[in-house]
């Protein structure tokens, strides 16, 4: 065992972590501020990268059309709380999961209906003229002499992305008043209302803003994978960050992602054998996750659990 | 006779399209009053405030008949939001704190209806004056405080918002009788300086003897109303809802008598 | 209602704990019980196997998750994965069990608590783990066993494609098909296997709710820490409900593959699978057992039906992928639109609806 190549595992790890945390800050973000365990998730990425895409293809501008395909996502997250969570509100928690996993059905039928089903590739360097798009990666050791590793660059992108996103939401949350009802909502909508939180203002703002989060990280996984079908299930590889992180933590979120992408890089060198078959990393994240939760069920950065009878 | 706050004309709510919950109530509270609503459980109190304050919704519930007018506004659909901001707040039944936030936290949730936010500053501290006991705990999680304690959050965080008039359900529960008076005389307090009050109560000694007007709900009717005083004295209030009957044991059949002599006016 | 209600009055316990107090739901439901047995010469093999044997399937599933999640209010979305476990369970069981000590009906119940015991590990964690924090170990336990019969061949006897075929000698039966001359493989007799299996298990569901137990169950999912104090044992009734929620699942996994699509195939175990009757669950009404059979014969039913009648408008004017997207648009909005109209699902529905009646003309 090379440590050089171990670290090149963890760097790896990492920064696949960060995207499953992409992933997860939207359904924080919904978590967080209505108690909703948001499953459409995925085809929110989905839809937002395949509209984008679209309009790529047709001859709109990066710009132009990253900023439709947000204006659309808007749309959408206000419509969404206008006609599902808005006639819910009060309802018991199982019943507005299952709303989302309804609107997760409506969402897949609705975008491959209006664009297409078709694997679409998405290469973002032929729009933007950023250094850390160039599809090669970078060999540290021309910077680090001893370190020989490989690093995407765009993972480091990514990183960068995500760190930005992470800087404004958790300033959003701690300090702002909207941040402060958007806590008091996740509690007890029912007394939300009743203090005078304009609760569908808030939830209206916040699927908004998971709509434009979708986005970007559906934009950042498309990069990385390709924008088809296979986005939705990006929400199933970010259930395990989400829930070791803490539902209702965004800090948890990244940490999490990080965990989950190094635990899964070794997991696969270490235990693959182990186990004797492939694949182990169907189930590996969820095991890490379980462990995790055993130990502390309310996750790292999860709220406390309240108990009073 | 001074200005009529809120008025409830003969509604009729409806929960889950089946349940008849209410079947006519009419109430009125006068502004600068407390007025006590009080009923066994089930009678509807709860819904009646509910039903003022646009949470019925919420709960499958619906107006199906009558009016209510908050100064001389049909409030019916108002939206909760916009009724806080007009100077309803409602105290909900069972406390309803956010026990994930502090105290602090619970009761500035009630500011931020205005904009202001110096005033806010001033108006936390009004809370903590007539609430001397949570200002201790103002940073532990509202969670871990004691039921007396957040009966005097919900209601601190309600006077946040600056209220005319604020619908307070159960104040009592659960508390010990000593607390129960001591949220009642705050009542009285804060009614001094110029809120109005819509008490639903359970324990009918306490909240007549705070009140100025008082109601009985009975099935979703109102039974009896007047002055608070006039219904402390009245016979059968007294033996029915205070517990102190005429000297000696009261048989079933006195009881039947009473209800037989109900008045009913809806 | 049709018929009045009034003037019965119960004088004993006995009588005073019947699932059908009234004479004529006892006589409409004896009927159709009867129906139920009846009416296989009047239709079609194909009926049958298209649509009568893969309901029962995972109708059973879903009262099995009813009982986990509806019951005992343990979020699962494991409900595939332990189908699973009970189809592989039956189809070693029948393999490599000598042939006169193994039958079907035999193989589906013993795999039914293997699969329950699978349940009962993954269920370890509810000890700690609550709410939705709690879909961690369900989703690993469908992930686990899915990627376990999957890397080991040895539970596919070897079988490269993945899939294997039922042999025609597991409807055996220990001879009962020579000795009655009837055909056991063919879909009559399989139907008439699941539904006596079906039957059998929602009278136990509905016993079971309505029992100590079942008492239970409710009371871990109203307010556990309430449960524990009222001397309930809350890690005893979690993995109870897991290990009988677990084998309902694995008795429909084995019917799903044995007396439906007649293989044993993994791609069928799918998390998505999970999700559909989760979906069955909560439209048919959590806690409510007829409602868990509605809602499957609905979700099963809902793309069949929404096809069948595009095909027969549009006469195939636009391509099966269209017609699914559609479908799955009609569908999600369907489902939200149920949810907001009555979040209780068909259940409460049926409640209300009852309720109303009994107050025609009146509405309240």
């Amino acid at each position: 065992m090379d440590w050089v190549y171990l670290i090149e595992v963890l760097v790896g790890g990492l920064l696949s972590g960060v995207m499953y945390s992409l992933v997860a800050i939207g359904f924080v973000l919904i978590y967080k501020s209505s108690g909703i365990f948001n499953f459409a998730q995925g085809t929110m990425l989905l839809f937002a990268s395949l509209t984008f895409v679209k309009m790529t293809e047709n001859g709109i501008g990066f710009w132009t059309a990253l900023f439709i395909a947000a204006g659309i996502m808007v749309i959408f997250g206000v419509a969404t709380e206008r006609f599902v969570i808005r006639p819910l509100a009060n309802q018991n928690l199982l019943a507005l999961f299952m709303a989302t996993v309804g609107l997760a059905t409506f969402q897949e039928g609705f975008s491959q209906f209006i664009w297409d089903s078709d694997v679409h590739g998405l290469q973002m360097n032929k729009f933007l003229d950023i250094g850390l798009l160039d599809p090669n990666p970078i060999f540290m050791s021309d910077h680090i002499p001893w370190l020989d590793i490989l690093i995407p660059q765009f993972d480091i992108f990514a990183s960068l992305v995500a760190g930005l996103m992470i800087v404004v939401l958790a300033f959003f949350f701690q300090k702002t008043k909207t941040g402060l009802s958007l806590r008091a909502v996740s509690d007890d909508h029912m007394a939300a209302m009743a203090v005078g939180i304009p609760l569908q203002t808030v939830w209206a703002v916040v699927w908004a803003v998971t709509g434009i989060i979708a986005l970007v990280s559906g934009l950042l996984w498309a990069e990385r994978v390709s924008v088809s079908f296979t986005l939705i299930e990006a929400v199933m590889k970010a259930l395990p960050v989400i829930l070791i992180g803490g539902l209702t933590s965004i800090p948890g979120a990244i940490v999490g992602g990080l965990v989950i992408g190094v635990g899964e890089k070794l997991g696969e060198i270490y235990l693959a054998d182990v186990f004797g078959g492939q694949g182990i990393e169907l189930w590996f994240a969820y095991f890490m996750a379980l462990m995790f939760l055993v130990v502390r069920p309310q996750g790292m950065f999860g709220e406390k659990l309240i108990e009073r009878v | 006779m001074s200005k009529s706050l809120l008025k409830i004309n003969n509604i009729e709510v409806v929960y889950n399209h089946v349940i008849l919950a209410l079947r006519g109530v009419t109430l009125d509270v006068e502004e600068g009053k407390v007025v006590s609503l009080l009923g066994a459980n089930g009678s509807g109190k709860t819904t009646t405030l509910k039903a003022c304050s646009n949470l019925l919704h919420a709960e499958r519930g619906a107006i199906t008949k009558g009016t209510i007018e908050y100064q001389e506004k049909d409030i019916a659909n108002h939206g909760a939001f916009n009724l806080v901001k007009d100077g309803v707040a409602q105290v909900l039944e069972g406390r309803h704190c956010f026990s994930h936030l502090t105290v602090e936290e619970n009761i500035m949730t009630g500011s931020f209806i205005r904009e202001n936010s110096k005033e806010a500053k001033q108006d936390l501290e009004r809370v903590y004056d007539h609430f001397e006991r949570i200002r201790i705990r103002r940073k532990s999680l509202a969670g871990f405080t004691s039921g007396g304690e957040q009966q005097m959050i919900a209601m601190g965080r309600a006077l946040m918002s600056r209220p005319k008039l604020i619908l307070l359900d159960e104040p009592s529960m659960g508390l010990a009788p000593q607390l129960v008076e001591e949220i009642f005389a705050i009542v009285k307090a804060l009614n001094k300086e110029g809120v109005s009050f819509l008490i639903a109560e359970q324990n009918a000694m306490v909240a007549l003897k705070y009140a100025d007007d008082g109601y009985i709900i009975e099935n979703g009717r109102v039974i009896l109303k007047g002055k608070a005083q006039d219904l402390l004295d009245r016979p059968d209030v007294k033996e029915m809802y205070l517990g102190v009957g005429k000297e000696g044991k009261t048989s079933f059949r006195d009881i039947k008598y009473y209800h037989r002599r109900k008045p009913s006016f809806t | 209602m049709i018929y009045r209600e009034t003037g019965h009055f119960v004088t004993n316990y006995l009588k005073d704990r019947e699932i059908f107090p009234m004479t004529f739901d006892k006589v409409v439901a004896l009927i159709g019980l009867l129906w139920l047995f009846l009416w296989v010469p009047t239709t079609s093999e194909y009926f049958l196997s298209a649509h009568v044997i893969p309901i029962l399937a995972v109708g059973l599933a879903t009262v099995g998750l009813n009982i986990l999640t509806g019951l005992t209010g343990q979020l699962s979305l494991g409900t595939a994965g332990f189908m699973c476990v009970g189809a592989f369970g039956t189809y070693n069981l029948m393999l490599r069990v000598p042939d006169y000590l193994m039958s079907l009906p035999v193989a589906l119940l013993m795999s039914g608590i293997f699969a329950g015991l699978v349940g009962v590990v993954f269920g370890l964690p509810a000890i700690r783990i609550k709410g939705f924090y709690l879909l961690v170990s369900t989703l690993a336990a469908q992930y686990f066993v899915w990627w376990f019969f999957n890397s080991y061949a040895w539970f596919l006897n070897y079988e490269s494609s993945g899939v294997v075929a039922i042999a025609p000698k597991f409807y055996d039966y220990w001879g009962l098909g020579n000795f009655l001359g009837v055909d056991m493989q063919g879909y009559p007799a399989r139907y008439l296997l699941a539904l006596v299996v079906c039957i059998g298990l929602s009278y136990f569901a509905k016993n079971l709710l309505r029992s100590n137990t079942g008492r239970n169950f409710m009371s871990v999912r109203d307010r556990d820490i309430a449960a524990s104090v009222m001397g309930i044992s809350v890690p005893r009734a979690k993995l109870l409900a897991f290990f009988i929620s677990c084998f309902y699942c694995g008795v429909a996994g084995g019917i799903y593959s044995f007396l439906y699509i007649g293989n044993v195939d993994l791609m069928i175990y799918e998390v998505d699978r999970s999700f559909t009757i989760l979906f069955m669950l909560i439209i048919g009404g959590l806690g409510s057992i007829s409602g868990s059979w509605l809602g499957a014969i609905f979700v099963y039913e809902f793309p069949i039906v929404f096809t069948w009648v595009g095909d027969f408008i549009f006469q195939g004017a636009f391509n099966t992928a269209v017609v699914e997207n559609v479908s799955n648009m009609v569908y999600g909005v369907f489902i939200i639109a149920l949810l907001i109209r009555e979040p209780g699902g068909f259940a409460a529905l049926w409640a209300t609806t009852k309720q109303k009646l009994r107050m025609w003309p009146y509405p309240h």
